[in-house]
């Protein structure tokens, strides 16, 4: 397949000359999948060919007479915690194993409206919890780059399944960095959007005031194409807010938006601590490039930033073991025979046998932190901080035009290497919580490949101003000129 | 007091918001009642996976204008918290609810009610505060109780509906305040039209109770006023027999069994239930302005206690008759200005309100509504009518009130029946010459004493059952008792 048309805006382009290259484009994504996929294992639920083919002959009769919406022709993959209409949505769990859902979620409402095409949905960490996607009932993901390795989670399946040409592009979700943690690590591109500028209906929740729904994809561009579709306010979704967009435009010309007098900061505690050497040196490596194209690079101190991934976990574990109470087996999903039982011991079986390890850890936590006696000394300790957090990060992107970082402190680790440990596994979403406590958008570049894998940097922005963002990471993305790229795995299909 | 102990009694009054059309976190109809079984639900409802609640922003206006009227104060921003207990009736089993906290907040604090238990007694009873959240669904024990059944059913129509806790302080002293609490708070909130608490389980109350300063119990879920007058008196006569006979009361939760007319023990209360609340981060703080507050304020219907002294100063009731009218629901107080308005009479009408159909419709335990529709406006009139020109007496009057509610008779058929007045002196005349025949002693009696005349015409009207008009028996009997002998 030509390079060009990987992309989802390539894409487009050519459908716009030929809409009857998308029967060509389907076969050609199935073939990919039939070959790698076993390897991979990025979809929980994978829809079968024909049913595809059939949806593209309405998209492509809609291409002919141009009426086609913005994302005709794309093969989308959905992360299994949102919920999709007559199709099932697991979360990962065992708990839901059998939810086929009786309603879609605003954001699938809107991609098909825009005449996407839902290839299927992916594979992540149970109920969101964890950044390698080793937590799911099913299976682990494998990274493309490398099948020893972890792709990343907890939208681990989306990004591989991009990553791998199995979808042109997928929606992930991020509470802590689920988005931008297997961007960065199968060397695609995750936009976590502003708090609220994507509705949270239909998305099922594990932390609510930090859960986002949000791209992935090959580009910047492709990004921002997508997020304009699925932003703006929603009334089903109280906490979301109107969206100014534009954000294709500003990927496509970034200076029409930005100023020509960039400045980044660095927040020397993100690049400091507990970062792997590969990892800082070629982020260094980057930053040297972006000053020499006359970005001014400006380091700084947060000191607050320390206590950001305690406040991060605190807040998410108490919020996930309320939303995560009603599963007892009783409207939906797993359950257990309620015979001779009474309620009580009913939903005791099935919520010891439908959770995972990880999920029951966080809702223990996160029923401690809540309880009586110690509500003061973490949950609002934590609130605490995640405000100093905010309005820190707040004033240095007053001053600046985004915070840059690695996104991720290490390389794609082995599967098992940082699962066994909670401790060692929680500390690689150091950078990532920062934008999630604060409620600020953030994206992951690829900027580098080290040892044969992929290396990514984050730009944290301002609230609501994700045309700025995604401006200065076109910018930064063509600075770096790496995209798109495609993993050893698949590369004979390209 | 009771026996020497003094009694303390708490309520935490339930009170669906039914004038709202959709409930309080999604847009199913707030009119749940006589549909099949979970056929009023939607995914927000069910609490399905991904589902999100939106306020019901009319419900803030509602809940605002209770507080007011309860002399509440509201707080300046509206908190949604989650409140955590597992049960099958609470779908995500976690409820949306308010709580008194660091970072949250009732809907309103303080408060009073003045209450009347007794004529010429007021008593101010304190508000501790005021709480909106959602009604779970409902349990449906398929034999009747949850003994009889093997299994139980659970119904979601219900299931986030907007609902007021109202909660006092333990300021009411005996069951019969705790009733006249309540009939107060409901005349309120239906002069408010927020409530229409005739509506089936529109209203609950759970009621604490403590004798002799001892542990509190809570008995839950009481369906009318006059049960929970019942479940405390019950309840407190055998919280006094167990302090009698030298035991402790202990701290728990106890059912109100209507049907047996006693409480049962619920769960043990030794530990406080842990509710790990927390502000609901998917509902935004909703700022309560100024603004709206002064707007409420000023569209204020009128309320209670003015009506009562309306109802003083233009019909020239006593107090008392003003109270028991406009507390027995706003109905009632309507009915009666309706009438009054077509009829006059007010002093008549108000009397036959409270002393006669006040009356048979607790005998007869009916609806005060359906004693209201049996005897209308119209059949009152009519009654009125006959009753002013002489057509029946008193006592008739009272007559026709019972058969109007009891047996929903038309008026006009009992006077088509005959059912009235005689005022023909031949025939009364027949009916004396019986009486004085049959009552030789009596007679000789009245001849003494003339206050036995009154026995006499009391067996007049026995004969003629209660027919005979009174004045004209009277005059009868004194004139045949002269010409029997000498009668001072």
């Amino acid at each position: 397949m030509d390079r060009e048309v990987l992309t989802l805006s390539g894409l487009r382009a050519k459908l716009a000359e030929n809409p009857r290259f998308l029967y060509e484009y389907i076969e050609f994504i199935y073939d990919v999948i039939d070959a790698i996929e076993g390897k991979v294992k990025a979809f929980i639920t994978l829809r079968g060919k024909d049913d595809v083919l059939r949806e593209a002959d309405r998209v492509v009769d809609k291409l002919i007479e141009g009426r086609a919406g913005r994302l005709a022709g794309a093969l989308l993959a959905v992360k299994d915690n949102i919920v999709t209409k007559g199709l099932r949505t697991t979360c990962a769990s065992k708990i839901l194993s059998d939810f086929i859902p009786p309603y879609n979620a605003t954001v699938v409402e809107r991609i098909l409206r825009e005449d996407a095409i839902i290839i299927g949905k992916t594979n992540m960490d149970e109920f969101a919890m964890g950044s390698t996607t080793e937590n799911s009932a099913f299976f682990p993901t494998r990274n493309p780059w490398d099948l020893s390795r972890v792709p990343g989670g907890s939208s681990g399946g989306s990004a591989a399944a991009v990553s791998a040409l199995e979808a042109t592009a997928a929606l992930g979700t991020d509470t802590g960095g689920s988005v931008r943690a297997p961007a960065a690590f199968t060397a695609t591109v995750g936009l976590k959007p502003t708090y609220g500028l994507v509705s949270r209906y239909g998305l099922i929740a594990y932390a609510s005031s930090m859960d986002q729904v949000g791209p992935i994809g090959r580009t910047v561009t492709d990004v921002s194409i997508i997020l304009d579709v699925i932003s703006g306010r929603d009334v089903k979704d109280a906490t979301s807010a109107h969206s100014r967009g534009g954000y294709c435009e500003a990927a496509v010309e970034p200076f029409k938006v930005l100023h020509p007098k960039l400045r980044v900061a660095v927040i020397e505690e993100l690049v400091v601590e507990g970062v792997e050497k590969p990892v800082k040196h070629s982020f260094l490596r980057t930053l040297r490039k972006l000053e020499s194209n006359g970005i001014e690079v400006v380091w700084l101190s947060m000191p607050i930033s320390r206590y950001s991934l305690p406040a991060y976990y605190i807040i998410a574990m108490a919020e996930a073991s309320s939303n995560l109470a009603r599963y007892d087996g009783i409207r939906y999903g797993f359950h257990e025979s309620v015979e001779g039982r009474s309620w009580y011991e009913v939903y005791t079986n099935v919520r010891t046998r439908g959770f995972g390890k990880e999920v029951k850890r966080r809702i223990l936590l996160g029923s401690f932190v809540l309880s009586a006696g110690y509500y003061d000394e973490y949950y609002l300790r934590a609130s605490k901080v995640r405000k100093i957090v905010r309005d820190s990060l707040l004033a240095i992107l007053r001053e600046h035009d985004a915070v840059i970082s690695p996104t991720m402190p290490v390389l794609p680790p082995k599967l098992g290497e940082r699962i066994a440990d909670p401790l060692k596994l929680y500390a690689i979403d150091i950078n990532t919580v920062l934008a999630n406590l604060a409620g600020v958008p953030a994206i992951s570049i690829p900027s580098d490949i080290v040892n044969d894998l992929p290396v990514a940097v984050q730009l944290i922005g301002n609230e609501f101003d994700e045309v700025s963002l995604v401006a200065l990471a076109r910018v930064v993305e063509g600075i770096i000129n790496l995209a798109p790229l495609v993993p050893p795995l698949v590369r004979r299909y390209v | 007091m009771y026996s020497g102990f003094k009694v303390m009694i708490g309520l935490e009054v339930h009170a669906q918001i039914t004038s709202l059309k959709t409930k309080l976190f999604c847009s199913c109809p707030s009119n749940y009642r006589e549909k099949a079984p979970n056929t009023n639900v939607c995914p927000v409802c069910l609490g399905l996976p991904g589902s999100l609640p939106v306020l019901n922003k009319k419900a803030i206006e509602e809940a605002v204008k209770v507080a007011l009227a309860l002399n509440s104060t509201p707080n300046k921003v509206l908190i949604f918290t989650r409140k955590h207990y597992f049960y099958p009736d609470l779908p995500k089993n976690y409820q949306i609810s308010q709580y008194d906290g660091v970072g949250s907040a009732p809907l309103a604090k303080g408060g009073y009610i003045v209450i009347s238990p007794t004529r010429g007694v007021e008593k101010v009873v304190r508000i501790r505060r005021i709480n909106v959240e959602e009604d779970p669904g409902r349990i449906v024990y398929p034999y009747g109780s949850i003994s009889a059944s093997p299994y139980s059913l659970i119904d979601y129509n219900r299931s986030g509906i907007a609902l007021l806790e109202i909660v006092t302080e333990p300021d009411l002293e005996s069951p019969r305040e705790a009733r006249c609490f309540i009939l107060k708070l409901l005349s309120i909130l239906e002069h408010l039209g927020v409530t229409d608490p005739k509506l089936e389980g529109a209203v609950r109350v759970d009621a604490n109770v403590s004798v002799g300063g001892g542990e509190r119990v809570e008995i839950k879920n009481i369906g009318s006023p006059k049960d929970v007058e019942k479940a405390l008196a019950y309840e407190i006569a055998r919280q006094l027999s167990i302090i009698r006979s030298g035991g402790k009361v202990i701290r728990e939760t106890r059912h109100w069994d209507k049907s047996k007319g006693v409480t049962i023990a619920g769960r043990a209360k030794e530990l406080e239930e842990d509710y790990r609340y927390f502000p609901d981060p998917d509902l935004p703080a909703i700022p309560i302005d100024k603004s709206l507050i002064d707007k409420l304020l000023s569209e204020l219907p009128e309320l209670p206690d003015e009506r009562v002294n309306r109802l003083i100063q233009k019909y020239g009731l006593t107090r008392y008759v003003a109270s028991v009218i406009v507390t027995s629901g706003k109905d009632l107080a309507d009915f009666f200005e309706e009438v009054v308005r077509q009829c006059g009479s007010p002093q008549l009408v108000s009397s036959i309100l409270v002393n006669e159909l006040l009356r048979w419709v607790d005998e007869l335990n009916v609806d005060l509504r359906e004693g209201i529709k049996r005897l209308n406006k119209d059949r009152l009139c009519k009654i009125i009518s006959y009753y002013n020109n002489n057509l029946i007496n008193i006592k008739l009057l009272k007559n026709y009130i019972k058969e109007v509610i009891v047996n929903n008779a038309e008026p006009e058929a009992l006077v088509r029946q005959g059912y009235v007045t005689i005022r023909d002196y031949r025939v009364l005349e027949a009916v004396i010459d019986e009486v004085i025949r049959e009552n030789p002693k009596a007679v000789s009696d009245a001849l003494k004493n003339p206050k036995v005349i009154n026995y006499l015409v009391g067996q007049v009207m026995l004969k003629t059952k209660c027919r005979a008009d009174p004045r004209i028996t009277n005059e009868l009997i004194v004139r045949r008792l002269r010409s029997l002998g000498n009668v001072s």
